[in-house]
């Protein structure tokens, strides 16, 4: 068991409120998923700039003058906010590259969680409404974002085994369910370049997924191809910088609700994770069907 | 009218309410409101009542009911009605998966779609769906009969027992030794006594309807297929 949760905004009235409503939908989700939670949101970019955002388990140490010392390594600004065990580094966007490998070298025992003009990723090792206050999650503005309370099954209850995973500029992907023939995929991405962080199945999917849109697959193609090549069950939600996807592998044991008005488009793993969405009772809500994509782009 | 308010009150009173009326009741109307999707409402109910839940439901809406009638106006979450032994269980919306599943008696009404694993199981449920039913719906079906005015997924009655399967619309496919048989007259006055305790006589008549069975080719081990095993 796990729980997801996604909000997908058409509003931008709506837009201050990203991280309060997400919360709100991540904590009713706790009993699905109470051992760790994560959470990513998009919010709109400042032209030319990009956001790293990092974790680390000694942050007092790790995130002391950290600014300065990948600034000079990359031979950039580099601001830094903090947040907790996080941090979120703002750089120029054509540095973004530069600054994963940088801090590899500078800081090496700090975790990179996403890269991109638009994400941001926290997560943690708790309880989903301890990880979420954290880092303040319900004060954050956003256009779209998608979070997870995880059960684990397939590897060990870790930071980097929570999800959301990253594993291309401002894309993530979250899961419900376990797949069978990870090991194989990942070993045929790791021939094609890929990189893996964990052991965890997910991680897997997500690199599929920007394997596949790498390739020049759109969203929903690349999400399409999941339902050829990954084995086992499955409920993804994914994110990228100007989209949102659903797709359910084709037995959907894993359950799913969506729901649709003029505002926005969520997702939850539950109705009752909705139910203090506006105007909850006028939307269409719906179960995704199995083996069908859904997509929604800005 | 007793009227509970799930979120102020709490799902443990409601239910414990409800199993504390044995046998008959003088109070016999019951409404609850702020359901919120929450999870149980109104399980294993044992009396004769009428109870209505106003808003959609969670997991196991209804389950194990004995001679009440719930009445869910929203959709339902995954196991309503579950392992149901009388009464009548009326959804107004949707039901996700495992509707019915393994009921022993008593009639489910969905009055929107019904998702995949409808019926699976059953054992003597009357279920009624006025939409769509999804994949794998009456898996290993013993008895009872499951009615659908629209189309069925994938793999509908797959190792199917002695449950009748009827439905207007289109059949995806059948699954393992699952068959259409013969509509005769007394298939027809069945489905017209189900059509109308289902609240559907309006929306369709028998003679729409196929009727799906089993071909009863898996009750025995067949020696042949022995060295497959």
């Amino acid at each position: 068991m796990c729980g997801i949760v996604g909000l997908f905004l058409k509003d931008p009235s709506l837009e201050p409120q990203l991280g309060a409503m997400l919360t709100d939908m991540l904590i009713t989700m706790t009993d699905r998923g109470p051992d760790s939670a994560g959470i990513a949101i998009y919010s709109r970019p400042n032209p030319g700039e990009a956001k790293l955002t990092v974790q680390s388990a000694n942050p007092a140490i790790d995130f002391a003058n950290l600014d300065a010392d990948l600034g000079r390594a990359i031979g950039a600004d580099v601001t830094a906010v903090l947040k907790n065990t996080h941090a979120v580094l703002t750089l120029a966007a054509d540095k973004l590259d530069a600054a994963r490998a940088a801090l590899a070298e500078v800081r090496p025992d700090v975790r990179i969680m996403s890269g991109g003009e638009e994400i941001e990723i926290y997560k943690e090792v708790g309880l989903p409404g301890d990880v979420v206050r954290r880092f303040g999650i319900d004060a954050m503005a956003g256009t779209h974002g998608i979070g997870h309370t995880r059960m684990a099954t397939e590897s060990a209850v870790t930071t980097m085994g929570a999800h959301p995973f990253s594993t291309g500029a401002d894309q993530c992907l979250v899961h419900n369910g376990s797949l069978s023939n990870h090991n194989s995929v990942r070993r045929v991405l790791k021939r094609a370049g890929m990189r893996f962080e964990t052991e965890n199945d997910t991680e897997v999917a997500a690199a599929f997924l920007t394997h596949k849109m790498n390739e020049g697959a759109n969203l929903g193609a690349a999400m399409e191809a999941t339902l050829t090549d990954l084995d086992g069950f499955f409920t993804f939600v994914v994110g990228t910088r100007n989209g949102f996807g659903v797709v359910r592998d084709p037995i959907a044991c894993k359950p799913a609700v969506m729901a649709e008005t003029d505002q926005y488009v969520a997702f939850g793993s539950e109705y009752r994770a909705m139910v203090n969405l506006p105007g909850i009772d006028q939307a269409r809500v719906w179960e995704p069907e199995p083996a069908t994509v859904y997509f929604w782009e800005h | 009218m007793q009227t509970f308010d799930l979120e102020a009150q709490g799902l443990r009173a409601l239910n414990a309410a409800l199993h504390a009326l044995k046998g008959s009741t003088n109070q016999t109307a019951w409404e609850v409101v702020n359901a919120r999707g929450s999870h149980a409402i109104a399980v294993g109910v044992d009396a004769p009542i009428d109870l209505t839940v106003h808003g959609s439901t969670g997991y196991y809406c209804a389950g194990m009911n004995k001679q009440a009638t719930i009445r869910i106006k929203g959709s339902a979450g995954p196991g309503t009605a579950e392992n149901m032994m009388s009464g009548t269980v009326i959804v107004d919306g949707d039901a996700s998966q495992y509707a019915g599943a393994t009921g022993n008696g008593g009639l489910l009404v969905i009055k929107g779609n019904a998702s995949s694993r409808c019926g699976i199981s059953m054992k003597g449920i009357d279920i009624v769906v006025h939409g769509n039913i999804g994949h794998m719906s009456a898996f290993m079906a013993q008895s009872g009969n499951l009615v659908v005015l629209g189309d069925a997924g994938d793999a509908l009655g797959d190792s199917l027992y002695e449950a009748r399967l009827f439905v207007r619309g289109s059949v995806k496919s059948l699954g393992a030794d699952c068959i259409e048989k013969e509509m005769r007259p007394e298939h027809l006055a069945l489905l017209a006594d189900l059509l109308k305790r289902g609240e559907a006589d309006h929306l369709a008549k028998p003679e729409e309807f196929r009727r799906y069975g089993s071909a009863r080719k898996l009750y025995n081990f067949n020696i042949d297929n022995a060295s497959s095993y």
